[in-house]
């Protein structure tokens, strides 16, 4: 391993303030000159039951899960089995549970861990407000090495408005709490504690919601139309308070066939446009994407999958809208499809969707998913970019204006209300160059052929993939998957394999070029994916040349990828 | 409203485009388009502020007729993209179009919204009851015995509803109805439509010659003027509890919230990126 790393999961019953503590043990460890990545998990219940949350917390950038946990940290035992299948364990790994809570169930007792009692409740009593969720906050802190002034720095930024008792009282609780640790350090020759470097860097802590809707907002976004729906609800809020401070607005829709027409309509008036929803939404929003590509009216629609189809599982990531987002349009209808290969690559990547959209005005889908949207990561801020949104405009006072006009560019300067003499009907129906509908066969043809070329012509510079590394062995894929392929590769690399890292943001257009030039020197591949049907995989093999050796892990949600059977798979291959 | 920035006044000539409808000779469609332009010119609204935006069907294609900026979209959804387009350029006047199949059937539930919602914009409906550009289906103000559709050759068996007392119910701020045989007094009462401050709403009875001949009737039945205006819920709802649909004029207008968010700029980006820091 390149960086040392820990991995702890809470769990607890609702109210245990499971996600409390791990918010703050990932505020502390960032503070304390560490990297992490928190992810959330909760049973079925709409509010309270029980929650997860998985942390791993390193030396360096991390942005995917491990293998499995080094500490299971239970508040109680309040149906923690729900999550079995999420906490892989080691021999090594150790469970820590209260002396106070009775009865752990089978998956506990069963378990090949480590297991240890500590006085959680008990402890928490002993103090005057005292939570056991402080008290497990200062164990984890203290055996993960986060030094209690890190630690503190963040009760007093989360508890201030609580007052100076509530304060206070924590604090003795994360003491204790470290206390206990430490003690149980010794007892049972625990040593996870991660080397933490010093750094200048400004860190960002931020969820893949939140960066998807910071790099829409970098991008020149100024209007939102949408419907909730998990997991993409989190960009919509973050985007109605964030949109109106920079003049913008979000509009909750009445369902998703308003919020993107409403969207197209924003956008028809020259103003950026997006929306975000999960694979329902999309399906309800694929006839107004035929529109967009029609009309060549730029829009943003988010994807953030989860599993599918229908309500699938909401709360679970899944790479299985490829299809759609990819085939879904009815006619030949060419458009954007971009997928972020991480939590912080949210951020670039739809600030550089919402500049192709724009300026290849042309409906654009992103595909981020639950496990990018939904986890929060500790991050070195991300430099400035200079994707902002710029359409091609006609002047004011254009004569003759040809709104569809056939450019060698494929691009026809757009005009927008206000400007004289642009006055034109943007329309579904297949139009002649002045705009006026027509069905004529030369018109079709001529204007499939400028939308398609608007498309194809453009140049996407380096941003198409992430491309890292050489070997004779590919491995590719996309999204969220891509970190535990990242991981993967780094440890067969200290391993002396060599392996190339191809990992697609730009999904379609399908760049044949580019692609074979990233394929020098390949002959053997795998592609890594989270979806049922080798969705990507039969995508890949339509539009590119692959290698005859080519090979596929392909895995639904809603069991994240680790890096380990990555790597098994890899040496599986030979 | 702007006030007119040019020499010489606009006739509602300037309104239109030299595109030639498809309509068939005597759809009541024709009289509409001349209502709105003309309602436009006595405005003096500048072509490049308007917008006329549209869904599918005969009565949508109404766009391409004027000379305005407009938008021909897809079936239903005239309403989801002119509230956009007005929310993001509340500068701009906006007219969104249709027919009742477009606007009450599929773009049911937009209807309803648009009524609460109360953007500050105008919707002109150009009620058939029937679906024309489909070559005559019932629609949702069909009567529920007519049988002239092979789709529902025992007529629909479904009560037609009126779009007025689903406008009331559902919170318009203002409410009309006019009649294609009465292009004057139609301009005059989506003029005042789109003067209000709010969504109004305008049904506009608009024969289908082809689909609905019998709709040729309609000139000795509808009633000019019967509807008094009032601001009173209760009475505009009393009134259509015996309507028979064929009366016209302002039926409802009261002032409420309009939707608009402030769109003023107050924070810069790198303000909002702080947020994210430790
Ligand atoms: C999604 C979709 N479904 C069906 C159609 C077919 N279609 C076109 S217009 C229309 C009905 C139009 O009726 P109405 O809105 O009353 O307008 P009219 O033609 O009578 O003016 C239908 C069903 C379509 N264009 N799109
Ligand atoms: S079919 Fe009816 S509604 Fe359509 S253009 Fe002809 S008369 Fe008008």
């Amino acid at each position: 391993m390149t960086s040392q790393t820990v991995s702890i999961a809470i769990t607890g019953a609702g109210g245990a303030g499971v996600m409390t503590a791990g918010q703050m043990l990932l505020d502390a460890a960032a503070k304390a000159g560490l990297y992490g990545l928190m992810t959330r998990s909760s049973g079925p219940q709409i509010r309270g039951g029980e929650a997860a949350a998985y942390i791993r917390l390193s030396s360096a950038p991390i942005d995917c899960p491990d293998d499995s946990f080094d500490v299971l940290f239970c508040f109680d035992w309040m149906n923690v089995d729900r999550f079995a299948a999420e906490l892989p364990m080691r021999p090594n790994s150790v469970i820590i549970g209260d002396e106070a809570a009775k009865n752990p169930p089978t998956m506990i007792t069963d378990s090949i861990a480590r297991q240890v009692l500590v006085p959680l409740s008990q402890s928490a009593n002993e103090i005057e407000g005292g939570r056991p969720n402080m008290i497990g906050l200062g164990i984890l802190g203290e055996l993960a090495g986060i030094p209690l002034d890190a630690l503190q720095a963040i009760l007093e930024k989360v508890l201030k408005r609580k007052g100076e008792a509530a304060l206070l009282a924590s604090l003795e609780g994360v003491k204790l709490g470290m206390k206990v640790a430490s003690d149980l350090e010794t007892e049972i020759g625990l040593d996870l504690h991660l080397e933490r470097k010093a750094t200048d860097k400004t860190r960002w802590s931020l969820t893949g919601n939140e960066a998807a809707g910071m790099g829409a907002l970098r991008g020149g976004v100024r209007f939102c139309a949408a419907y909730p729906i998990t997991p993409a609800t989190e960009i919509l809020e973050w985007l109605a308070p964030n949109l109106e401070k920079v003049g913008g607005t979000l509009v909750q829709a009445e369902d998703e066939l308003a919020s993107v027409n409403m969207i197209i309509g924003g956008s028809f008036g020259g103003v950026p446009s997006i929306t975000a929803t999960s694979g329902p939404g999309l399906a309800l929003m694929t006839e107004a994407l035929g529109l967009a590509v029609s009309a060549e009216i730029p829009i943003v629609v988010v994807d953030v999958m989860r599993g599918g189809p229908s309500t699938g599982i909401p709360t679970k990531s899944e790479q299985s809208d490829l299809n759609i987002a990819l085939h879904g349009l009815h006619g030949d209808a060419p458009h954007i499809v971009t997928a972020p290969n991480s939590i912080s690559d949210c951020l670039f990547t739809a600030q550089w969707t919402v500049h192709l959209a724009e300026k290849l005005q042309t409906a654009a889908i992103m595909l981020s998913d639950q496990s990018l949207g939904q986890s929060r990561n500790i991050i070195d801020k991300p430099a400035d970019l200079a994707f902002v949104a710029k359409r091609d405009l006609v002047e004011d006072g254009v004569e003759d204006y040809k709104r569809y006009a056939l450019t060698d560019s494929g691009i026809s300067p757009m005009a927008v209300p206000g400007i004289k003499g642009g006055e034109y009907v943007a329309d579904g129906l297949e139009t002649a160059e002045n705009a006026r509908p027509s069905s004529s066969a030369e018109d079709h043809y001529a204007q499939l052929d400028k939308r398609q070329r608007k498309i194809d012509q453009f140049d996407y510079g380096q941003h198409w993939a992430e491309i890292e590394g050489e070997g004779d062995l590919a491995v590719i894929t996309f999204g969220s998957v891509t970190a535990p392929v990242r991981e993967a590769i780094e440890r067969l690399k200290e391993e002396g394999q060599k392996i190339k890292l191809i990992s697609l943001r730009l999904l379609s257009p399908a760049l044949p070029g580019p692609f074979d030039v990233a394929m020098e020197g390949v002959n053997k591949a795998l592609v890594v994916e989270q979806t049922h049907s080798k969705q990507f995989y039969r995508y890949l093999r339509s539009v590119y040349d692959l290698p005859k050796n080519t090979h596929v892990l392909a895995k639904p949600g809603p069991l994240p990828f680790r890096p380990g059977e990555i790597v098994d798979q890899i040496k599986e291959l030979g | 409203m702007e006030q007119p920035v040019q020499q010489k006044p606009l006739t509602f000539k300037d309104y239109k485009s030299d595109y030639k409808p498809v309509w068939c000779p005597g759809c009541g469609d024709f009289s509409v388009l001349a209502a709105i332009t003309k309602a436009l010119a006595e405005l003096q609204i500048p072509r490049e502020n308007s917008a006329v935006i549209s869904g599918i069907g005969c009565s949508s294609r109404i766009p391409a007729y004027t000379s305005v900026y407009g938008f021909h979209g897809i079936h239903g959804r005239a309403l989801a993209s002119a509230t956009g387009l007005k929310v993001a350029r509340p500068d701009l006047t906006v007219v969104a179009t249709g027919g009742d199949g477009d606007g009450f059937s599929i773009g049911g539930n937009h209807f309803m919204h648009a009524c609460r919602r109360n953007v500050d914009m105008t919707y002109v409906v150009m009620d058939n009851e029937v679906y024309g550009m489909t070559k005559g289906q019932a629609s949702p103000t069909t009567p529920s015995d007519w049988e002239g559709s092979k789709l529902t050759p025992h007529g629909t068996g479904v009560s037609p509803f009126n779009p007025l007392s689903v406008a009331l119910s559902a919170g318009a701020s203002f409410i009309a109805r006019g009649f294609a045989g009465d292009p004057n007094g139609a301009a005059k009462l989506i003029a005042q439509a789109m003067q209000h401050k709010g969504f109004s709403f305008v049904q506009i009875l608009s024969p289908c010659v082809t689909f609905r001949p019998e709709q040729a009737e309609w000139k000795k039945i509808v009633r000019k003027g019967e509807i008094t205006e009032t601001g009173d819920l209760g009475t505009a709802a009393a009134f259509l509890a015996t309507d028979d649909g064929f009366s016209t004029g302002v039926l409802y207008e009261t002032q409420r919230p309009i939707y608009q968010p402030s769109m003023e700029e107050n924070h810069s980006l790198s303000e909002i990126e702080a947020s994210f820091e430790l």
